[in-house]
């Protein structure tokens, strides 16, 4: 027996086939899906092309999916998703999403169970580590690691040091994992876990669902960190049992395992939570927030951190027979169109026009400041995405309020920064 | 390499979207870049940077998106090597990759506009208006054997050639 490992540790050791490997170590793991997008593939399948190879190193580990502009949102971004959907042609990939099957990319690829616990997984995106939700090792790279990892399925990477947070009790109501991970961020700060690996831990997390855990895992990079990982258990079972179209592991941390940290925190005095102008780390709670009297122009429910079902359940169970406020706009965006088709069976989406909202098919959007709800000079939005950076989602003169699904709601209705328990 | 240029100066936490923001990543080509280049920063910065210049910061640089048009955005701007306290993972990972010098170092010394001398093998810094100087860390010795290759594709050529192992 070699000393305790952590789950990351672990992950990363049977991926790079080492004997023994120690935080700090560069090794060159092996890896189950290479992800890139239509932002950040086509530099990859440029460089890709450079390197001279005839072949990916296997067309059904590759993920291409176009979300960032699509349905395109202009020339160039239609000449862009034109280079994914060739490439996706020439080498037969399996897991490429035309737009309609399209969704963003980290609410679909769990959906379909092509990543899943115990795999290692390098995106081009940086919200790749929401896979660790699943008991995953998932990381952001850039389009030239991506290229390589189409070419060789390996990639460099460096063994992390852990950072354990443990949330312990059960969350008030309206509080999700938005909420807990927004408070940890404003507690480490968004360099707070840079370059190492969060694994989330503890009780709170028997009270939520598999989707808290992706929101959770998924802002894990706005925290700085490489991953956020979530130990595996009955709840992700049975959210991968019927999806997985092959084997998976569940991974465990040893006792014993190092941790470069371990913090505790109390998730019964928790309140929601907003992450002030420009920053995820400037988070206040929602009584504090809503006391401030800050008009809003704009509320957006969607995204890889809070694009699924049970986001927009709860955010329809806020709007249900409300209008939103005049002069104030409400865009909801399922993340994937099997969640679209969902909220249209259970009638969310009539609750959401019904209260004034638009509801655009599944795309990223306007989270980046791409499309589809741009701010214009001296707004301010209140979004269930995840950053707050300055001009993030339009103008430099704009700002953005990151919130949950139900505080985001909840703000549209009155057209000012508020939570759920105003409304009802 | 020994490189000298006048410094571009900012804060902490400049974010990807800073340096590239996300309405112009429908192109990613050299052109584009360059005329975008740190523009939610300093508006200015794409008509002053010159070729050699440098650009130091606080913490946290290049935090954010994975996007590699950030530092290629810097890299084909003509800016050689960037000098932050700290840098985002993902970012120092590209730049690397690409061929982007990082360096580590203490820049509370450093204002825009004065004049550095840089040697990135040594990681000294000369500050030349001032007459001071800082050390940056080390490079670890993987990063630094990928950046003498000329980046992670000359890397990867070089394999091929070997015969794919």
């Amino acid at each position: 027996m070699g000393r305790p490992l952590t789950i990351t540790e672990k992950i990363i050791q049977n991926h790079a086939g080492n004997e023994t490997i120690a935080p700090g170590d560069i090794v060159n793991a092996r890896v189950d899906i290479a992800l890139g997008n239509d932002i950040t593939a086509p530099i990859a399948i440029k460089e890709f092309e450079a390197i001279g190879t005839s072949h990916v190193f296997d067309r059904k580990k590759i993920a291409l999916v176009p979300d960032h502009f699509v349905p395109n949102k202009d020339i160039l971004s239609a000449k862009q998703a034109k280079m994914l959907r060739e490439f996706a042609k020439k080498f037969d990939i399996e897991n490429y999403f035309e737009c309609g099957e399209a969704g963003v990319e980290h609410a679909l690829l769990p959906e379909k169970g092509i990543v899943l616990p115990g795999d290692l997984v390098v995106g081009a995106d940086s919200h790749t580590c929401t896979y660790g939700a699943l008991g995953a090792f998932a990381t952001g790279v850039g389009s030239t690691d991506l290229a390589y990892a189409f070419a060789f399925g390996e990639l460099w990477l460096k063994v992390p040091e852990s950072i354990k947070v443990i949330f312990e009790g059960k969350p008030k109501k309206w509080v999700s994992g938005k909420d807990l991970v927004l408070y940890l961020i404003g507690q480490i700060g968004v360099e707070g876990a840079n370059y190492m690996a969060l694994e989330f831990a503890g009780s709170t997390f028997k009270h939520l669902g598999m989707s808290d855990r992706f929101t959770i895992s998924n802002m894990a990079i706005e925290a700085g960190a490489k991953s956020g990982i979530f130990e595996p258990d009955e709840i992700t079972e049975d959210y991968v049992k019927n999806r997985a179209k092959r084997d998976y592991t569940f991974y465990k941390s040893d006792e014993g395992a190092e941790y470069a940290k371990v913090l505790k925190f109390d998730a019964e005095s928790i309140n929601p939570q907003v992450a002030f102008p420009h920053l995820p780390e400037n988070s206040i709670d929602i009584n504090e927030a809503s006391a401030k009297n800050i008009k809003i122009d704009q509320s957006v429910i969607g995204s890889c951190t809070n694009g699924r079902i049970e986001d927009l359940r709860i955010a329809a169970g806020v709007l249900r027979g409300k209008k939103i406020a005049k002069y104030s706009r409400l865009i909801v965006i399922p993340a994937t169109p099997d969640i679209y088709r969902m909220a249209e069976k259970e009638g969310l989406i009539d609750i959401f026009m019904d209260a004034g909202a638009v509801v655009s098919t599944p795309t990223c959007g306007p989270c980046l400041g791409g499309y589809m709800g741009i701010l214009a000079d001296g707004e301010r939005a209140i979004s269930s995405t995840n950053r707050n950076f300055k001009g993030r989602m339009g103008d430099v003169t704009s700002e953005v309020y990151l919130a949950n699904p139900a505080v985001c709601a909840a703000s549209a209705i009155l057209g000012k920064i508020a939570g759920p328990d105003e409304v009802s | 390499m020994i490189f000298s240029g006048k410094v571009f100066k900012f804060g902490d936490n400049i974010d990807t979207d800073a340096i590239i923001p996300a309405r112009y990543l429908n192109d990613s080509s050299d052109e584009n870049l360059i005329k975008h280049c740190m523009e939610d920063a300093d508006e200015s910065f794409p008509s002053k940077v010159s070729k050699g210049d440098f650009i130091a910061a606080g913490n946290n640089f290049g935090c954010g998106s994975s996007r590699e048009h950030a530092p290629r955005a810097i890299k084909v701007s003509g800016v050689p090597v960037v000098i932050a306290k700290s840098f985002a993972r993902i970012f120092y990972r590209n730049a690397f990759n690409i061929g982007l010098f990082i360096l580590e170092a203490d820049t509370d010394g450093m204002d825009n506009g004065d004049m550095l001398e840089i040697d990135t093998d040594t990681g000294e810094i000369k500050n030349k208006t001032k007459n001071t100087s800082v050390k940056a860390k080390p490079i670890p010795k993987f990063m630094s054997e990928l950046v003498n290759a000329g980046g992670l594709i000359a890397y990867a050529k070089k394999k091929i050639k070997e015969g794919r192992k």
